[in-house]
């Protein structure tokens, strides 16, 4: 088991060499705690959560694929069911935990249901947004009837958690041809109203299936209006972009922005422009573990930088 | 007398597939493949005659659809699933992957 504590400084110097080595990482979750409004993240397991960060602490799974059963990982499903047992072991709880979508391969009703037996066994809310393939159902209705209560149009919503304000977007309905990802003119009109009265200081966190910034055009990897929202999150102090999709862990921080992805705990994707096309990538069966993961979040009082770490299956 | 009856509907049933190839001196449609390899319609770009079925067929592990705007839309294509649809009507009809837009193409329709 391998973990990695990058501390990230939160100013926009950031080196390069920090910036790529954090974007070597390859997990299978991220523990994020918020304190002071600056989000750090930390490992599942090891040295960083022995530290007993205060304030909220949150994990985030991402692309968990059930139903996918090709050569890239012949039991999308298992290797789920390895993350949230390694969640169940943690030694300090977080207080919920995030989906960045692509829950199921198909959006068949099955996929839903296993995703939804392995995934409780992990004892924590989960707070979902969709993926395009959980939209992938004749009628459309499977997210929604499971997941979209109290969400606004394609499953939007935001919630407060220990003075962190947290939004759930959508970018992955109406997508164009040729395009990327698409937030569309409504959401993007209800994200300005539902920041309307937050004061500057709130610590936001946005989360996304698809990126909302640009990694890769050439394959999609981005979000056609992503650059709008952020501008409505322009001005405060600390915003956390956390998204999944990619399969593979990047970060960039951008002034008052840091942006993450997440690992999957299906398959890996290849590095962008390294392949013919961002289609799952077969390793050998000894390395897939330590290219699925999940990450972890602490939110803490204070003004240390940033750090987030994300941690494989196995390393 | 039932034996009979089949026979000459077959006989109608190619007799009319004829006609249809005859209909123009060069019009006679064959069937066209459209293959999805590493998030790629291939060939990207086609001109048709009317009439033409086309039969697009997913080969990646990741699936696709092919959309295009108010002609047709199929459902989504698993591995090694297909969709086929048939050009009744001369046009461009330029299509995409609803999940991954990035991935387009033209048929054009003679």
């Amino acid at each position: 088991m391998s973990e990695f504590d990058h501390d990230h400084n939160d100013h926009p110097g950031v080196s390069r060499r920090k910036v790529l080595e954090c974007m070597t990482w390859a997990g299978t979750g991220v523990l994020w705690t918020i304190s002071g409004g600056v989000p750090r993240s930390l490992g599942l397991v090891g040295s960083a959560q022995a530290a007993e960060p205060a304030g909220l602490t949150f994990l985030q799974i991402s692309d968990s694929h059930v139903g996918f059963d090709k050569p890239a990982n012949p039991n999308a499903l298992g290797t789920l069911e390895e993350a949230i047992a390694k969640i169940r072991t943690m030694p300090m709880k977080p207080s919920f935990m995030i989906h960045t979508g692509d829950i199921t391969h198909l959006s068949k009703a099955a996929e839903f249901d296993n995703a939804d037996r392995i995934i409780s066994q992990a004892k924590l809310d989960v707070h979902y947004v969709p993926g395009e393939h959980d939209f992938l159902d004749e009628e459309v209705k499977f997210y929604k009837d499971r997941y979209g209560k109290g969400s606004k149009g394609a499953g939007w919503y935001s919630f407060d958690a220990n003075g962190v304000h947290f939004i759930g977007l959508v970018n992955v309905v109406d997508l164009k041809a040729g395009g990327l990802g698409n937030l569309g003119a409504e959401q993007l009109e209800w994200l300005e109203d539902d920041l309307k009265g937050k004061s500057k200081s709130t610590p936001i966190v946005v989360f996304a299936h698809i990126p909302l910034w640009t990694v890769y055009p050439q394959w999609g990897w981005g979000t056609e209006d992503g650059a709008r929202a952020l501008d409505y999150l322009k001005g405060y102090g600390s915003v956390t972009v956390l998204n999944g999709h990619i399969h593979q862990v990047m970060q960039k921080v951008e002034g008052n922005v840091t942006f993450h992805t997440a690992r999957s705990t299906a398959f890996p994707q290849p590095t962008p422009g390294t392949a013919p096309s961002p289609g799952p990538m077969k390793v050998e069966d000894s390395k897939l573990r330590s290219m699925l993961g999940v990450a972890s979040i602490n939110f803490k009082q204070g003004t240390q930088p940033l750090a987030i770490i994300d941690t494989p299956l196995a390393g | 007398m039932m034996h009979v009856t089949l026979r000459s509907l077959g006989k109608l049933a190619i007799a009319a597939m004829f006609s249809m190839c005859l209909g123009g001196a060069h019009a006679c449609a064959e069937d066209t493949a459209i293959t999805i390899d590493n998030f790629t319609f291939s060939p990207a770009e086609l001109t048709l005659k009317v009439g033409t079925t086309v039969t697009w067929t997913n080969h990646d592990d990741i699936p696709h659809t092919i959309v295009s705007a108010g002609k047709f839309r199929s459902k989504t294509l698993d591995t090694d699933n297909s969709f086929s649809f048939t050009f009744t009507a001369a046009g461009d009809y330029k299509y995409f992957c609803s999940l991954h837009p990035h991935m387009t193409g033209t048929i054009k329709v003679e």
